[in-house]
């Protein structure tokens, strides 16, 4: 059986015979002597409660939180969107290209660096069948947020003050409606039809001098490809609407099909997903957005370039919306995305969509037909994931599919995403990426079918899961009353001396 | 290709077809369009994979590239050259944090949330504000979520920025406001002091009503401290402006934290607090609220929140979860999904290893180094600093020659000098990786080219 472990382990801030330990030395220059001037009234007051403890004490206090988490190489996780792929360790000795370098250095000093970044332009423009990329953003929502305000600004140079409406599809991504509302835009949702895909009829009556582009994943969040994507092109570039892509769901097609070859004008990249970097429970993350036509003017600046064999980071496109990170992205990420792709190479990245795509519809295979669950809107291939619905399940049995996503973990697989897209209840989002053997797809498709048939038996158990993890099913209430909502340690700390009241 | 590493079923696809029931994998995309399958490979520079070996091959040309520098160099900006403990990189390692996802399970990501919720622990405590979140990307976006958030409170438009603020904060913060059609106003400094201008300030908040927040950025960009910057956040008060202020996280252990001056929202890098350069990315954002209801539900960003399990055992879970872009759409604080997760853990550690006395120690020692420094090379003829407020880490000076002839002279020498500010100017930063000896090496070359220069 599988148990994960379970230490009582205080807070850093608890250990006992915390004091007068340090867990490693400063430098000193002793030759040097100076006295510190700061005037009196810009001292701190008192030392912060930071904790004294030795090497040791903390070296093994965090060993001990990594025991009590879980990640791909703990073992399978096919969160839904997310891209959890195996990051090969390659990654990391190469990461080191970049990580004793700043980045105001010359440019002569950095010439390695510059020529993986120009590189990845390149590479990436092509895979995306884009003109032109850019890695200034952390991520994939900052790439979100840096290709709607090309949009805005491509719109506003064309002085169209009255187009405000940003069209998303209603399984879309939180993201997109968030990055779009911090653009200054109304949203507006385009409903699926029964296919689980856009809805063209929907799209074509709302699309208008006031549209100003539509935000969509192709495949899309339903593990569905829009076939009519290049209906979809012509009706949005009917009004000179722009068509976004979101990259997240990219890994199902890569190398199989392009979004600049499906006719969308802006994309954006998550590297962290679609090319094995790890995920750091939750970041850092790498983005590239990438642009065709004349939107390549718009992307966020700088970007590398080539000038008499010498390589400079100061391009700045003649219409750029500017910097969106201080510097130019989490390039330790992108040089970790460089060496995944090296590592599978044109041969390889072209193998990417068709074996993931693969995986997910062999997992469906094993599962269609499963009692309580079912496989909403159309029986097409999915492509990088699949939704089951388990509303026959709840209804049935009264297990939901938090339930099954809860006993999952006691099985030592991490769960799938679940209630979402919206579109579908009790929504179950698996994608298995590339990287699992077929042998775990088997087992973690047996382990559903288990718990589903526990479910019409003894469904009381798997309301008792987990108990194999670390702890028990949370108390969310608590967590997030005003009365007892806990962000920090000081919070505690200042609540339990009454110095502190209910979160007004 | 029949065979890799990373493609386990490449051997497998025929039998794994026949149990869907298709005899081509190009079966699986019968909806896409013909016109637009792309019926060739990639054309990338690397055609057939490359074995590890020569993937870092490939790299190492690369590294061999780059110029390896005599000494740390004396950068800042934004981020500076520190010391990494080892421990630090060997926690960040440890491959159940480093090849994990966002904690949507509690249950099985109890460490990965004690960890976060530590980072906001620790540095709730360094910056004496309650509530921190799990992290932001950088410095500059951290100030743009910030006003952002302000906007969003007080729905006026235009935000006080200081005209000696870091340049790439400022872009950054331009960039993200656009959207919201915002208005950046800059408030003047004192070409003597390097300080503010206090009654300047004072005078623009009071002197429109869609003033939304005010930033101050302490110690500012030429590494000078603000000296009055208690009348401005009370005039802000006054006027109900939500006050921001950025900060050098390491400073905070000798001067006041935000905390102590009553702002409404601090933002910051954690990138001196155990992260290497990494030409500049990552880093990662620091924001800290007041204990205020409003300013929490209007922070962007995750945040682990301490609770119990059904068995009353302690636990931690990502909280206030209605904030975010999942739940709420158009309606979120932010669109931020993916953050710095495990540079805020770097940050816990570093906090954790160095304690208190450590911090306040090193803080020291970079005061002391960084004053030697500038001392050495005003002491070089012509050579002076402009400002007489006193700094942390960075200071500005002032060359009696072009400062590119110095630049290019300390390059050949493999040192890398501050940055170039104008024809004359430039700011240098000195820390804990700067040894009386470097520091000397370079005020010798800086003395040489200028003595050089003038003579000839």
């Amino acid at each position: 059986m599988w148990r994960q472990a379970k230490w009582d382990e205080p807070l850093i801030m608890e250990y006992k015979g915390n004091g007068g330990r340090i867990g490693t030395l400063i430098p000193h220059e002793k030759e040097i002597e100076i006295k510190l001037r700061i005037p009196e009234r810009l001292k701190r007051s008192k030392e912060p409660e930071i904790p004294e403890l030795s090497e040791l004490e903390v070296v093994r206090h965090f060993i001990r939180l990594s025991q009590m988490s879980f990640g791909v190489d703990t073992g399978f996780m096919p969160l839904g969107s997310c891209t959890m792929k195996y990051n090969p360790k390659v990654e990391e000795k190469t990461s080191e290209l970049v990580s004793e370098y700043h980045p105001l250095q010359d440019f002569d000093t950095v010439q390695g660096i510059l020529e993986m970044i120009y590189e990845m332009q390149n590479m990436l423009a092509e895979i995306t069948g884009m003109d032109q990329c850019s890695l200034q953003v952390p991520a994939g929502a900052a790439g979100e947020l840096a290709g709607v305000l090309m949009i805005k600004k491509y719109h506003e140079d064309k002085n169209r003050k009255n187009r405000d409406e940003m069209l998303v599809a209603d399984s879309a991504h939180g993201t997109n409606p968030a990055s779009a509302a911090m653009a200054g835009y109304k949203v507006i949702y385009i409903r699926t039809n029964k296919d689980g895909l856009v809805d063209i009829d929907v799209l074509r009556e709302v699309t208008s001098e006031k549209t100003v582009g539509f935000m969509l994943t192709n495949p899309n969040t339903l593990g569905l490809f829009e076939s009519d994507i290049l209906e979809i092109s012509k009706i949005l570039h009917r009004v000179d609407a722009k068509l976004y892509y979101d990259g997240a769901n990219l890994n199902g097609i890569l190398g199989v099909v392009r979004p600049g070859d499906m006719g969308f004008d802006v994309v954006h990249l998550n590297l962290h997903k679609t090319f094995g970097v790890p995920h750091g429970g939750g970041g850092p993350g790498a983005g590239a957005i990438c642009a065709k036509g004349e939107m390549v003017d718009y992307l966020p600046y700088p970007l590398v370039q080539k000038k008499d064999g010498k390589f400079t980071l100061d391009y700045i496109p003649s219409k750029s919306i500017g910097k969106i990170a201080t510097f130019y992205g989490n390039i330790a990420n992108v040089v970790r995305a460089y060496s995944y792709i090296l590592g599978l190479g044109s041969k390889g990245i072209s193998m990417i969509g068709k074996l993931s795509t693969l995986a997910t519809n062999y997992l469906i295979s094993k599962l269609k037909g499963v009692r309580g669950l079912s496989l909403p809107y159309s029986d097409r291939p999915r492509k990088h994931e699949v939704v089951f619905s388990a509303k026959q399940l709840l209804n049935e049995t009264g297990i939901s599919a938090n339930d099954i996503a809860k006993t999952l973990l006691d099985r030592g697989f991490y769960a799938p995403t679940i209630y979402f897209p919206p579109n579908v209840e009790e929504a179950l989002m698996i994608e298995p990426t590339e990287t699992e053997p077929k042998e775990v797809l088997d087992k973690y498709a047996d382990a559903i079918r288990q718990i589903v048939e526990e479910a019409y038996k003894n469904p009381q158990l798997l309301l008792n899961s987990p108990s194999n993890t670390s702890v028990g099913r949370i108390d969310q209430v608590t967590a997030n009353h005003p009365s007892s909502v806990t962000p920090t340690y000081r919070v505690y700390r200042l609540r339990s001396e009454g110095k502190i009241s209910i979160l007004k | 290709m029949d065979m890799h590493p990373w493609l386990p079923n490449l051997a497998h696809i025929k039998e794994m077809l026949q149990a869907i029931g298709v005899h081509d994998i190009y079966d699986l995309f019968s909806d896409v369009p013909n016109e637009i399958l792309l019926r060739r490979e990639l054309n990338l520079p690397y055609k057939e994979p490359l074995s590890e070996y020569e993937i870092t091959l490939r790299l190492n040309e690369l590294k061999n590239k780059s110029m390896k520098l005599l000494m740390s160099p004396f950068i800042g900006g934004g981020v500076c050259p520190h010391y990494v403990p080892e421990a630090v990189k060997f926690i960040i390692s440890r491959s159940e944090f480093y090849t994990s996802y966002t904690p949507y399970q509690p249950e099985i990501s109890q460490g990965l949330l004690q960890a976060l919720f530590e980072y906001q622990s620790l540095i709730a405590e360094l910056l004496e504000m309650e509530v921190v979140n799990a992290s932001l990307y950088d410095w500059g976006s951290a100030l743009a979520e910030a006003v952002m958030m302000a906007n969003r409170i007080n729905k006026r438009s235009t935000v006080l920025v200081p005209e000696n603020m870091n340049p790439y904060h400022k872009e950054v913060l331009k960039t993200w406001v656009y959207g919201k059609g915002m208005k950046i106003v800059e408030i003047p400094y004192n070409a003597n002091s390097g300080q503010l201008d206090y009654e300047k300030a004072k005078e623009m908040l009071s002197s429109s009503k869609d003033i939304s927040s005010v930033y101050i950025q302490q110690p500012n960009y030429y590494g000078v401290f603000e000296e009055n910057v208690e009348e401005i956040i009370e005039y802000a008060k006054r006027n109900n402006v939500i006050t921001i202020m950025g900060v050098n996280p390491l400073s905070l252990s000798l001067i006041k934290p935000p905390g102590e001056y009553g702002v409404d929202i601090a933002v910051s890098d954690g990138q001196e607090l155990g992260l290497p350069l990494n030409y500049g990315g990552p880093l990662v954002g620091i924001m800290a609220v007041r204990w205020d209801g409003q300013l929490v539900r209007q922070m962007p960003g995750r945040i682990v929140g301490l609770t119990k399990d059904t068995n009353g055992n302690r636990a931690f879970t990502l909280i206030l979860q209605t904030r975010e872009q999942f739940a709420r759409r158009e309606k979120a604080t932010s669109n931020i999904t993916t953050n710095e997760a495990l540079m805020a853990i770097a940050n816990a550690v570093y906090l954790s290893l160095l304690g208190k006395r450590g911090l306040r120690e090193l803080a020291e020692e970079i005061y002391k180094r960084s004053h030697y420094a500038k001392e050495q090379l005003e002491k070089i003829d012509g050579v002076l600093s402009p400002f007489k407020g006193d700094f942390f880490e960075e200071f500005l000076l002032k060359f009696p020659i072009d400062y590119s002839l110095i630049h290019s002279h300390l390059l050949k020498k493999k040192i890398h000098g501050g940055i170039k500010i104008n024809r004359n100017e430039a700011l240098f930063c000195v820390t804990e990786v700067h040894t009386k000896q470097m520091i000397d090496t370079l005020v010798n070359e800086v003395r040489e080219v200028i003595e050089n220069v003038e003579a000839s």
